[in-house]
């Protein structure tokens, strides 16, 4: 398969510009942010778990601190847990909380994983924090951060 | 769109010991077009085209879901672990955002530790 094809195109911040300039009127009078907020994450990560509130334990996020391509960037989440029956993780969920849209994925766990773990790649759009929240069997909820530098965006941006 | 050789790849362990997790690690050659970026001569957006669902079972039970959005990367990766029981087929499955699915099975081969 050629590789290469399946890059994404170099798009400038001012192609983007004018490519969001021709939407609606309410761009030019809100200045609505040209890439999502956090807001956004917060509202995709609610969707998802509800209205627990995360606690910040827990969850290991390994990332590089540099990102010189961001269209492919390894990420690994791991949840101190010992996955039994009683006691597992049930889902881990990733956002990028800078992208157009943050949702990266979602996995679904069960005490036949053994370990809580999940290892991916994911596109990051600039410099912003990954978030991973793991959701476990007794309802409850964690959170972890990690900040990385992109270089040149992943997202066409 | 254009016609692209979609390869589903996946490595697990030649033997595993029962009782223990071994890792599993997928792979499939996909654009995951995400929907955002715009046509270079048009100024449209690409239609999105990603795979949205990845599932794993293990001698017929489901060992993994997931969902994936566009925020992974293009020939999306993903591992994972799985405690080792009984030798059986471990079947995997991609489908994306036109509906089509793709598949992959391995042996897993199970020793006593």
């Amino acid at each position: 398969m050629n590789l290469k094809a399946i890059k994404p195109n170099k798009l400038g911040r001012r192609d983007f510009m004018k490519f969001a300039g021709t939407g609606t009127l309410a761009l030019s009078v809100v200045p609505l942010p040209v890439h999502a907020t956090p807001v956004s994450t917060i509202a995709a990560i609610e969707k998802l778990i509800g209205s627990k509130a995360p606690q910040d334990d827990k969850v290991h996020i390994i990332l590089p601190e540099i990102a010189e391509n961001g269209g492919t960037v390894p990420l690994k989440v791991s949840v101190d847990s010992p996955m039994t029956p009683t006691d597992h993780v049930t889902a881990i969920h990733m956002f990028a909380d800078e992208n157009p849209l943050p949702d990266v994925a979602s996995f679904y766990f069960g005490p036949h994983n053994g370990k809580a773990f999940v290892s991916i790649r994911l596109r990051l759009a600039q410099t912003q924090n990954v978030v991973a929240i793991a959701e476990t069997s007794d309802g409850k909820a964690y959170i972890g951060r990690k900040k990385i530098k992109v270089t040149i965006g992943g997202c066409g941006g | 769109m254009a016609a692209r050789d979609i390869k589903p790849r996946v490595k697990i362990p030649k033997k595993v010991t029962k009782g223990q997790a071994f890792e599993v690690k997928t792979l499939i050659t996909h654009i995951m077009e995400s929907g955002q970026r715009p046509d270079k001569d048009t100024g449209n957006k690409i239609p999105r085209d990603i795979i949205n669902s990845f599932s794993v079972t293990y001698n017929g039970e489901t060992v993994m879901k997931a969902d994936w959005h566009p925020g992974l990367s293009a020939n999306p990766f993903a591992a994972f672990y799985v405690v080792a029981k009984d030798s059986g087929p471990m079947e995997f499955k991609w489908i994306d955002d036109a509906g089509k699915s793709y598949s992959k099975k391995v042996n897993v081969n199970v020793v006593d530790g």
